[in-house]
């Protein structure tokens, strides 16, 4: 069996690596290159800049601006969708106390746990034509018309500048918190049963059920969680583009790196400098990736 | 992007009461959750995939035939000629049945292969980078391939020897001089024509004159006039002026600009389009940016900055919106929702001073709607001959008829029933004269397009003041003008 075993091997993978070179790899450093010429899409041959799209957007206000947007992503995001989702995910699988001696959640939580999920899978194009409505400025919008009949000065959630980014983050959670509930529910499945129920023998409630217990044993699937979420915080950008204000305004307080690429590239014909956006991206994503393993590298509590 | 698969998302609905085994460890679970999230954000990597696989600069064959009186052009009669057509506000309906029944008549063995797309750039960037391009581009819509990058490659087709050929209709006239003052210019860079803009359109204030007669309102011609109607309609329960901040913010600093040309000249467009020291700062344009600035203060429905133009505009067809600042295609844009009777009308931006260099009648018109011939493509000849027969009195007025909006041939309305909107933009471009200007930085950067459409937002909805908006675009400006990477362009 020994000698058969390298071109067994060979055999299986020559195809997907290949692809995976010509379509992954290949572009990537593609983009690598692309970001050191003045390339406008066009012309098949580039002329070769050097750094000088790096040192423009060292002076970039915009771009900038789309980085501090992802900083208070990375930082809102999972935080919000975690808290949220673990809440729903505890209620819905343990919060409804013990009935035959068997963990459950409260009344109705195979329902919601669907419910949940629906968000999950609309596609974001509709999400955006969706949230479009829901916070339409004006008398037709789903909460503005009935404050308005309420006689309250309407919320501009997608014009007041100090606001936008925050109602872009309030869908971007209202959208995943589905998923992390099913992930969650399924590592509290994974908890065993007679943990939650010396628990309960010794006189926890609920709360304390929660944070002594539930939370400790799922800290590796939090952990799971917290990196897509962070990796997540870094695109943003279908929804920035389809719902936002003059794309990624007003005045740019919702513009996210993703929506800079393409500004740069589709209307301003610049491909080689938004290839430049490209590779900061790549490795602002990598140093987070990089960041979050070794930050999360603790020990866990092994059953 | 939706969040990545996750690997064992398939047990979560089973909810199994015993311990899940755990061959798959935490650890891996992570590593591979960050790679997969590498691999998913910068998909910019692929937007540059094309590049330089394409056949680089090798020379196509071109067709030609031998010139005559009937093909001044020399074109091709039987070699096959492609055309591509923004299929936008004006449809293709009017490529497929009139302009290429033209051709074909003419050239009865050319055979022509028609497509259209609504996303220009996405559909023939891959044919310019790759050497074959379509002989025809319609480049136009929001996604239109940038002028400054086509030129700077060398892939347009310079058309001045359409320009002089002889036009259709009359042989002893060329073809520039049956066309409106001004479309040759307009499609003019550097010095040489590369594109045909061949819709014309006026922009102004537009208005429901049904609204306006049954309320024994005029349009003003003054800044006093104006403000004191808008009054007037905010009493009467309407919003007086409105334009849609979301996607349209370019409708309203068109008229921003009108004014400031109105006041200073059209001397302070051409400054603005030339990236001259100070265009913005000059007092003109500051004076402009105020006016418009209370207007927005005073005038306006805060909500209007988060709809669309559509949003708009249909308020205005219910009659909650006075005036919004368009252009002539808004008419036929908005035929399914308007009322019968609303009768569109134009009125010029009004003056804004007592000392205004430019009249009350003066009116922002140009060309508009690009088409050009590929210089790198197999037929530009025949392409140039199509556009020579676009531009007859037959072509021109077969589009008029079917989309309702004027075009660069003169006298192309003529005899054509108009509606009620293009009577009144048709009789406001009579009126004006001379009095007609346009600026061009809007196609030729884009940069500074969008930087002026976000300082719109914040001027109009009052989170800047003039000085700042005209601090602010002249620091773009300025940075424009130092950006080595972006080809200039002056007239």
């Amino acid at each position: 069996m020994r000698h058969g075993k390298y071109p067994f091997i060979v055999g299986f993978l020559a195809a997907p690596v290949t692809l995976y070179v010509v379509f992954v790899i290949g572009p990537y450093a593609q983009a690598f290159y692309m970001a050191l010429t003045n390339w406008r899409g066009i012309s098949a041959n580039p002329q070769f800049i050097g750094l000088e799209n790096f040192q423009r957007l060292w002076e970039d206000d915009v771009f900038w601006k789309a980085v501090r947007h992802h900083g208070i992503l990375l930082l809102a995001l999972p935080l919000i969708t975690i808290a949220i989702a673990l809440f729903f995910a505890f209620m819905l699988n343990v919060g409804g106390g013990s009935r035959h001696g068997v963990m459950t959640g409260v009344w109705g939580s195979k329902f919601y746990r669907i419910v949940f999920f629906f968000p999950q899978v609309l596609a974001i194009a509709i999400l955006g034509v969706l949230f479009q409505m829901v916070y339409r400025p004006d008398a037709s919008g789903m909460i503005n018309g009935p404050l308005r009949q309420l006689g309250i000065e309407p919320i501009g959630f997608l014009i007041n500048p100090n606001l936008a980014l925050w109602s872009i983050i309030a869908v971007l959670v209202w959208q995943s918190v589905g998923f992390y509930v099913v992930l969650f529910s399924a590592g509290m499945a994974s908890v065993p049963k007679d943990i939650y129920e010396a628990a309960l023998m010794d006189g926890a409630g609920r709360a304390r059920m929660f944070f002594r217990v539930t939370v400790p044993l799922l800290w590796d699937t939090l952990q799971v969680a917290w990196v897509y979420l962070g990796i997540a915080a870094f695109d943003a950008f279908a929804i920035v583009q389809t719902l936002t204000v003059d794309q990624g305004g007003p005045d740019g307080s919702t513009t996210v790196l993703g929506m800079e690429i393409y500004r740069n590239a589709f209307v301003y014909s610049k491909y080689g400098y938004a290839s430049a956006m490209g590779v900061a991206l790549f490795f602002l994503t990598i140093t987070f990736a990089a960041l979050a393993l070794r930050v999360t590298r603790r020990e866990t509590v092994e059953l | 992007m939706s969040v990545p698969p996750e690997p064992r998302a398939d047990e979560s609905f089973r909810n199994r009461p015993e311990p899940a085994p755990s061959d798959l460890t935490r650890r891996t679970l992570l590593g591979r959750a960050a790679a997969a999230g590498l691999l998913a954000t910068p998909a910019a990597g692929l937007l540059s995939a094309c590049v330089g696989g394409g056949g680089g600069d090798a020379e196509q064959d071109q067709a030609t035939g031998t010139k005559s009186a009937e093909n001044p052009l020399g074109v091709d009669p039987k070699a096959p000629l492609e055309i591509v057509i923004f299929n936008g506000g004006y449809g293709e309906k009017y490529a497929t049945d009139i302009h290429e029944p033209l051709y074909k008549k003419k050239y009865p063995e050319a055979e022509i292969k028609h497509s259209a797309t609504q996303e220009i750039s996405t559909t023939l960037q891959p044919r310019f980078a790759g050497g074959n391009p379509p002989d025809f581009v319609n480049n136009s819509g929001t996604k239109f391939m940038d002028f400054g990058a086509l030129i700077g490659d060398g892939q347009l087709q310079d058309l001045t020897e359409l320009f002089d050929a002889p036009s259709v209709d009359d042989p002893n006239k060329k073809v520039r001089d049956t066309l409106v003052a001004g479309t040759v210019e307009s499609g003019t860079y550097n010095g040489k024509p590369y594109v045909l803009n061949y819709v014309f359109t006026v922009y102004g204030l537009w208005y429901s004159d049904k609204l306006f007669s049954s309320r024994g309102w005029t349009p003003p011609t003054t800044w006093s006039e104006f403000t004191s109607l808008l009054d007037t309609i905010k009493k009467a329960g309407i919003i007086p002026y409105g334009y849609a901040g979301k996607n349209a913010p370019y409708y309203q600093y068109l008229v921003i600009l009108t004014t400031a040309a109105k006041i200073g000249g059209p001397d302070v467009l051409k400054n603005i389009d030339n990236l001259v020291d100070g265009a913005w700062t000059a007092d003109p344009v500051r004076q402009a940016a105020e006016m418009w600035a209370e207007i927005g203060a005073k005038y306006m429905d805060k909500s209007h900055e988060g709809l669309i133009h559509t949003e708009v505009q249909l308020q205005q067809n219910q009659d909650k919106v006075a005036i919004y600042p368009s252009g002539s295609w808004l008419e036929n844009e908005q035929a399914k929702s308007t009322p019968p009777g609303f009768n569109y009308a134009v009125m010029p931006v009004p003056s804004a001073t007592a000392s205004d260099k430019v009249p009350a009648k003066g009116l922002y018109a140009t060309a508009g709607e690009p088409y050009f011939v590929s210089a790198k493509g197999r037929n530009p000849r025949g392409a140039m001959e199509y556009m020579r027969l676009m531009l007859s009195q037959e072509g021109a007025k077969g589009f008029v008829n079917l989309n309702k909006s004027l075009t660069a041939v003169t006298g192309s309305a003529e005899g054509v029933e108009l509606s009620p909107g293009l009577a009144s933009a048709s009789s406001a471009l009579t009126a004006a004269g001379q009095d007609v200007f346009s600026y061009r930085f809007d196609s030729w950067y884009k940069e500074l397009d969008t930087e002026l459409r976000t300082a719109t937002n914040a001027l109009m909805f009052g989170r800047e003041n003039a000085d700042q908006f005209v601090a602010r675009m002249q620091k773009k400006a300025d940075a424009i003008a130092n950006d080595s990477s972006i080809t200039k362009f002056s007239r």
